[in-house]
């Protein structure tokens, strides 16, 4: 299994959509063979077309608001000693966090696929927001699938997306979290592809999912790649790119551009979500040693039994509760192109004090969790060594969990 | 020798009527009653489809989904599926046996060891719900060379194109799904419209026996005689629910609405 030079990660699938020969594909019932041929013809042909690209960065720049900030954590790198820990601050995103790439990218396809209707699922209730936030923008009609229990612990952006006018669908099968949510959600596009697009939340799915995802949120590296340079001079000989990983759409949107950079020199780094301090229950696939399975469309490494049914996860972060993981991501791993590791509920949050304490910067149990990594390792390393964590999420959401825990007010 | 899956259709035709097949989940709502409700509907069926749980199908809709859901709280496993169909066919050998389910099942089972436990213990036929044409070629190779069908789905959004190739590499028997739905969704497309996608199917190849399923009721199956084979699951595992709910035997009140179902197309 290899990585190629200079073609995308998204496109190095063999003719059945499989990374590596065996993650990923489209394992799809035959009613959506169609809807998901449709999307897949449109968006070869739209990604290639001039004035479609010129309309996604116009919207990129003008109502997403590129490029986010790329800051050194000077407060934070003094106290820990070692490395420099730098963060991108994809929260300053128009919405709080990189889910609006994705979002805007699928408003555009569904606009011109001539479609009225738009569905998504949502965990964080990021995904749903912003894709609410297209919708409404654009001029289509949303509807939201997010599990009952994820609709309690994410009230704030629950409120955003009826604000926006989408209807949210509450799901109570299951675990009630994002793993339902995407079931329910394919489910009712099963039932109405002929008149509605579906967004999928992250680089999971069907391969075109994957790949239009990835398209979207690849954004991010493009910038970063541009800021290093102008930081630094030149890109550093050290740097270690440090990303919270649930499905994996704002790590491949980080590192897309940095992969084939030598591992010696931009090492990538992913945090699953490890879920709460001795519970065998976790979120995180890549790093605890998940077998490969069949989940919502692609296979890749799945938290399920001996018997192929999918496990119920924990983490203290919606965004991060999820039992599957982008094929992308699998085949990082195997390829041994990207570490991944986890962190506790308990890191996250002592993560995100830690950092709220020292640097003007508000992140979401998300990427506290990629914090939690970095605040690890920085100490070990020396000074010329650079740490960039993605800060893709703002911390609004989680304010509840936060007061609950910490007892703080944010 | 006729294959069973050809010789429930050929019995069938030879009465003038289409074959019925039912759909039911193992184990729902234990293994014993399923096995029961199994033996007693199996007098008025051609075929029996069932059902190994799993629990996140994205293309079942919401009858099929408790009855599923039900089964595996009462702890059923893989093997308990296979046992299953084993004790059945000690009884009904010559009743057609087909499972369905989803991929993740067969894939963690070993696609080989899988339908190795498929011959040994009975098993006719398979429809695996999310490996579509052309993906499923491999797979369903395997199951032919030991003798058991693999069934294509057809739905109505796939292509004319589509058609011909799935048509071409099917075995004894192919599915058409009535509508755009996950399964127990209200039949929303009249059923002279069903039909007319159906013989549009027949056409390119008449010999193969097709079956339409995907929101049959007791109100509209006589409505669409003219199929080779109508499949019925949701209004069946929906009687098991409501049995369940009113503490009353589902053997008993299953066995009725299939009886029904039957009488509706002798
Ligand atoms: C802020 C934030 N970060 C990360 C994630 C995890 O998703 P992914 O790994 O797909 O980027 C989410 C998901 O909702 C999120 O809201």
């Amino acid at each position: 299994m290899k990585l190629k030079k200079n073609v995308p990660l998204i496109d190095q699938h063999d003719k059945y959509g499989f990374w590596g020969g065996k993650f990923g594909g489209s394992y799809i019932p035959e009613t959506l063979k169609k809807p998901v041929d449709d999307l897949t013809k449109e968006f070869s042909k739209l990604r290639k077309n001039k004035s479609f690209i010129k309309k996604r960065d116009f919207y990129f720049n003008n109502y997403i608001g590129a490029p986010t900030r790329f800051i050194k954590l000077e407060n934070l790198s003094k106290h820990l000693g070692g490395a420099q820990i730098w963060a991108k601050v994809v929260s300053d995103a128009n919405g709080g966090a990189h889910k609006i790439y994705n979002a805007t990218v699928h408003a555009l396809l569904c606009k011109s696929m001539g479609k009225k209707y738009i569905v998504g699922d949502t965990g964080a209730g990021y995904a749903g927001k912003m894709l609410s936030m297209a919708a409404k923008k654009f001029g289509l009609k949303c509807k939201i699938f997010m599990g009952a229990k994820d609709i309690k612990r994410q009230k704030p952006n629950c409120d955003a997306m009826k604000k926006n006018g989408a209807e949210i669908v509450p799901v109570t099968t299951g675990s009630q979290t994002l793993v339902d949510a995407v079931s329910e959600c394919m489910r009712y596009w099963v039932s109405n592809c002929d008149t509605t697009h579906m967004c999928v939340g992250s680089t999971v799915g069907p391969n075109i999912f994957v790949k239009i995802c990835g398209w979207s949120t690849a954004q991010i590296s493009r910038e970063l790649k541009k800021q290093i340079k102008i930081q630094f001079k030149k890109i550093p000989k050290k740097i270690k790119l440090i990303n919270c990983v649930g499905g994996g759409s704002s790590a491949y949107g980080f590192w897309s551009e940095f992969i084939d950079f030598p591992k010696s020199q931009i090492e990538l780094i992913g945090v699953e979500a490890g879920g709460p301090k001795n519970s065998k229950l976790h979120a995180a696939p890549l790093s605890r040693g998940a077998k490969l399975g069949v989940l919502h469309g692609a296979a890749s490494y799945v938290c399920q039994n001996n018997e192929g049914q999918i496990n119920e996860t924990e983490s203290i972060s919606a965004g991060l509760d999820y039992p599957g993981v982008s094929p992308i991501h699998c085949f990082l791993k195997d390829t041994k192109r990207a570490r991944y590791t986890y962190a506790t509920d308990e890191d996250a949050l002592n993560a995100y004090k830690l950092v709220t304490k020292f640097e003007k910067l508000n992140p979401s149990l998300e990427p506290s969790h990629a914090f939690a990594e970095a605040i690890k390792i920085c100490p070990r390393l020396n000074k010329d060594t650079v740490i960039i964590v993605n800060s893709c999420g703002d911390a609004k959401k989680d304010r509840d969990i936060l007061k609950r825990r910490l007892g703080k007010r944010i | 020798m006729i294959n069973p899956i050809n010789l429930a259709f050929k019995n069938a035709k030879e009465k003038k009527r289409p074959a019925l097949l039912t759909y039911t989940v193992a184990g729902d709502n234990t293994k014993k009653k399923s096995l029961e409700i199994l033996k007693s509907i199996s007098k008025d069926v051609d075929i029996c489809e069932i059902g190994f749980p799993h629990n996140t199908p994205i293309a079942d809709g919401g009858q099929i989904q408790t009855s599923a859901y039900r089964a595996l709280k009462n702890g059923l496993k893989i093997s308990d599926v296979f046992q299953m169909v084993r004790d059945f066919k000690k009884s009904k050998n010559s009743k057609p046996v087909i499972l369905m389910g989803y991929y993740n099942m067969i894939y963690q089972y070993g696609e080989n060891n899988f339908i190795k436990k498929c011959k040994s213990s009975g098993v006719n036929g398979l429809i695996v719900v999310d490996l579509p044409w052309p993906e499923n070629k491999g797979f369903a190779k395997k199951c032919k060379s030991k003798a058991i069908s693999f069934v294509q789905l057809l739905s109505p959004t796939t292509s004319k194109e589509r058609l011909k190739n799935i048509i071409k590499d099917s075995h004894d028997m192919i599915y058409y799904i009535s509508m755009l739905s996950t399964t127990g969704g209200k039949l929303k497309v009249s059923p002279k419209q069903i039909l007319n996608n159906y013989n549009k199917i027949k056409k390119i190849d008449p010999k193969k026996n097709c079956v339409i399923g995907f929101g049959i009721t007791e109100k509209t199956i006589a409505k669409l005689r003219s199929a080779d084979g109508l499949v019925v699951g949701s209004a069946i595992c929906k009687e098991i629910t409501r049995s369940l709910n009113n503490r009353q035997n589902p053997v008993i009140n299953v066995s009725k609405v299939v009886a029904k179902l039957r009488n509706k197309i002798s």
